[in-house]
């Protein structure tokens, strides 16, 4: 019992491990202190003071997210002094924020605005300073809007930006009343070093930063007959879209959201996991090509380790941070691009209609998705690729405008081609998914044989360590594929960019060598993705995870180049894997951006 | 190399390139260059491999640590109570008339920058202001056309 302490809360006695503190002892007795700076993702603060409660025998408030939890302490959450206090800090926090609720995206969804309605506080305790100040809004950026009259200074989007990401794009400029969350020199966020990666908009507790939603663009679209507007839904949405529409995290609605989708008015529901199982082909196929490279043709400009490219915070990271590290990238597009690359042509052609009138809409739980769609890289249809994205939040949104009752919906399946698709192809929404269904095709590729792991299931990969190596041995490979034989691939998973920059930092100074490294910007993958709902944390995201491995489990088909549509789309269209008209459609390239 | 991309160097070169370099660093610049541009600004999140924003968020903190472009004699006029109790607005009055200037602007030659400042520590003897590293303490008017004539001598 050496590691714990013993306090009591409210009269009641309670034991606590060492270093706990006072707010997570209460919270393991079901005891709701409120809370806006603190986020379990990231560092105690203690800036807000909401939190603050009495500690018995000492003469100030503390607050206690940022206080250990020690023997013999007295607590109480609830005194009038507590009340008192916590009704000033949020008044005062009203005083500067402007409470325009009605006229705010967040709505709602407003971690502020939840605790005024707790206060019910009907008076006005402090002069309004908002009309004051010279606010302003950057509304610049495809992916991320930044509203300083809404912003509390609770300073979760600075921690986030730089524990999670190690990008710092925003930061704390200026002092005292002047105090403000700022970009470099209050530069638009679309200027700066930001990713889009929305982590700051998925933590931000009141409407400082929101996506920039394309809502009405979509309903435009909809109620547009000359328009075919097409949707596709990323494997991430299908884990986590229930959680914006009342249902607990963890639920699997793929049918639902289909049947939602289809209700909305969509002329075709379409899957990302299709392009997923896709993008694996053109992405297996490409990594062993550089392989073939390397180790046979001793082609001195191949660049090796290869990591993916399906993540556009991801993307737009290694551009500003390691510029020179580009050739590194897979060509490949990500899912989203490739699927709007094909659908305005191969489908359109397909199903008889005109790509100059199909409105390709994506579902993704990405906010650089956003940003990504708008890259004049993606255009090479003949048309912009991708015309509007909304995230897994926006949907559900949309379908609460639309008075679906969600839970009620039946299960439906999507429609063909571009909706079948593989169990290797949802778990693209986990990290580590991306290498596990790449070895899963490219192993069978080398060696005619499945990888050998039980039930294809690929574990070391696996997990939420922040940093992950595998290695796996090639044996008896086909007579085409000797050069691998006893080749030990040696593979590394990363997720959010912190980590991220650590890999690639290794591989910079020779301090590690890979063959493949995958690469996705958000903590825990796709699945905890900027676009998600909110709140996101680590229970979250395990529940989450563990979704979509079940949801691969229990799909027919379980490897990308087994899916029927993809082997229809090169037999009738693109040829095969790294084909021209593969490169044409499905391939990109990047360019190098400002470090600073 | 630019000027400011060697200055910030010979910077770190002398402080270092921890985060705990960044405040002199920053006041070398400020020194040498009367501000901080956003070129020095980028140079120095270079130069330490912080993100400029930090950078930023550190210099905007310090109010000596100019973030637009300053002139040669930088003025800081207490503006406090105890000199202000004192008469120290006759004092920023006299250098606005002097100048032809109001708080917070330069001359258009450069030579003198208006700008008030917090407590200066010079309570007992207000009046008080700063002309750049210079206390001048016990103002009044009259003093003040001195002080200034005596700058634009310089």
């Amino acid at each position: 019992m050496e590691n714990m302490v013993k306090l009591k809360i409210d009269g009641v006695e309670v034991q606590v491990e060492k270093g706990k503190t006072i707010l997570d002892a209460a919270r393991s007795m079901n005891i709701h202190i409120p809370t806006l700076c603190h986020h379990e993702d990231l560092c105690v603060a203690g800036n807000c003071r909401v939190c603050v409660v009495e500690q018995v025998g000492t003469r100030n408030l503390v607050a206690s997210c940022a206080t250990p939890a020690a023997d013999g302490m007295e607590i109480r959450t609830n005194s009038l002094k507590v009340r008192n206090a916590r009704k000033h800090i949020i008044e005062l926090l009203l005083s500067e924020h402007n409470a325009d609720c009605t006229k705010c995206y967040k709505n709602g969804n407003c971690e502020l605005q939840a605790l005024a309605s707790e206060l019910k506080n009907t008076e006005h305790m402090f002069l309004d300073l908002v009309e004051r100040k010279t606010f302003t809004v950057d509304m610049y950026s495809p992916s991320i809007i930044k509203d300083d009259s809404r912003c509390i200074r609770c300073q979760r989007c600075v921690r986030t930006c730089e524990e999670l990401q190690h990008v710092s794009a925003l930061g704390v400029a200026h002092k005292g009343d002047r105090m403000k969350i700022s970009t470099f020199f209050d530069r638009p966020m679309f200027e700066v070093v930001c990713t889009n990666c929305g982590q700051c908009v998925n933590r931000c507790p009141t409407g400082a930063l929101i996506e920039r939603n394309y809502i009405d663009e979509v309903w435009d679209a909809i109620y547009n007959e000359d328009k075919f507007v097409v949707v596709q839904t990323a494997p991430a949405t299908r884990v986590a879209l229930g959680e914006a529409l009342d249902l607990p995290p963890g639920e699997i609605v793929t049918g639902k959201m289909v049947a939602a989708l289809r209700r909305l008015g969509f002329n075709a529901v379409l899957d990302t996991d299709w392009s997923a199982d896709l993008t694996i082909m053109e992405e297996g196929t490409e990594l062993l090509t550089r392989l073939k490279k390397a180790l046979v043709d001793k082609d001195p400009n191949v660049a090796l380790p290869m990591t993916t490219s399906c993540s556009p915070g991801w993307i737009k990271f290694i551009e500003h941070t390691f510029p020179e590290m580009l050739p590194n990238v897979s060509t490949c597009k990500s899912p989203q691009q490739m699927f709007g690359a094909v659908a305005k042509t191969y489908y359109a052609n397909k199903v008889g209609v005109d790509p100059a009138k199909m409105v390709v809409v994506s579902i993704m739980p990405c906010t650089a998705k956003k940003f990504e769609a708008d890259r004049p890289e993606m255009r090479s249809s003949g048309y912009k690729d991708v015309d509007l994205v909304l995230t897994t939040r926006e949907l559900g949104i949309m379908i609460r405008q639309a008075g679906l009752d969600f839970n009620s919906l039946p299960d439906e399946d999507y429609d063909s081609v571009l909706g079948q698709s593989s169990g290797a192809a949802v778990i693209f929404g986990a990290t580590g998914g991306v290498m596990e269904a790449a070895l899963r095709t490219a192993y069978e590729i080398v060696t005619g044989r499945e990888v050998p792991f039980e039930g294809l299931n690929i574990t070391p990969v696996r997990g939420m360590e922040g940093v992950r190596e595998a290695s796996m041995e090639i044996k008896d490979t086909l007579p085409e594929w000797k050069f691998l034989e006893g080749v030990e691939l040696r593979t590394v998973v990363a997720h959010g960019l912190t980590n991220a920059k650590q890999v690639m930092q290794w591989v910079k100074e020779g301090k590690k060598s890979y063959h493949f490294i995958e690469i996705m910007a958000c903590p825990g993958g796709c699945l905890g993705g900027g676009g998600q709902p909110i709140p996101t944390n680590a229970e979250i995201r395990a529940k989450r995870a563990e979704a979509i491995y079940r949801e691969d489990a229990g799909k027919a088909i379980r490897k990308s180049h087994e899916n029927p549509e993809i082997i229809a789309i090169y037999k009738e269209f693109l040829g095969e894997p790294l084909s021209h008209k593969s490169h044409e459609l499905l391939h990109t390239h990047y360019v190098e951006r400002n470090r600073y | 190399m630019s000027e400011i991309e060697t200055l910030v160097k010979e910077l770190a070169d002398k402080h270092g390139r921890k985060r705990e370099s960044l405040i002199p660093i920053l006041q070398g610049v400020v020194e040498k260059e009367r501000y901080l541009s956003d070129e020095a600004m980028t140079e120095i999140a270079r130069e330490l491999d912080i993100a400029a924003a930090q950078v930023y968020g550190t210099a905007t903190f310090y109010s000596f640590l100019d973030t637009v472009p300053r002139g040669k004699y930088v003025i800081r006029v207490c503006k406090t109570i105890s000199c202000s109790m004192k008469n120290g607005n006759e004092v920023i009055k006299a250098i606005s008339d002097i100048l032809k200037i109001q708080v917070g602007e330069t001359t258009p030659d450069k030579k003198f920058t208006l700008l008030e400042a917090n407590c200066l520590g010079w309570c007992h003897k207000g009046p008080a202001m700063l002309i750049n590293d210079t206390p001048y303490t016990e103002l009044t008017p009259q003093k003040v056309r001195e002080i200034i004539a005596e700058y634009n001598r310089k």
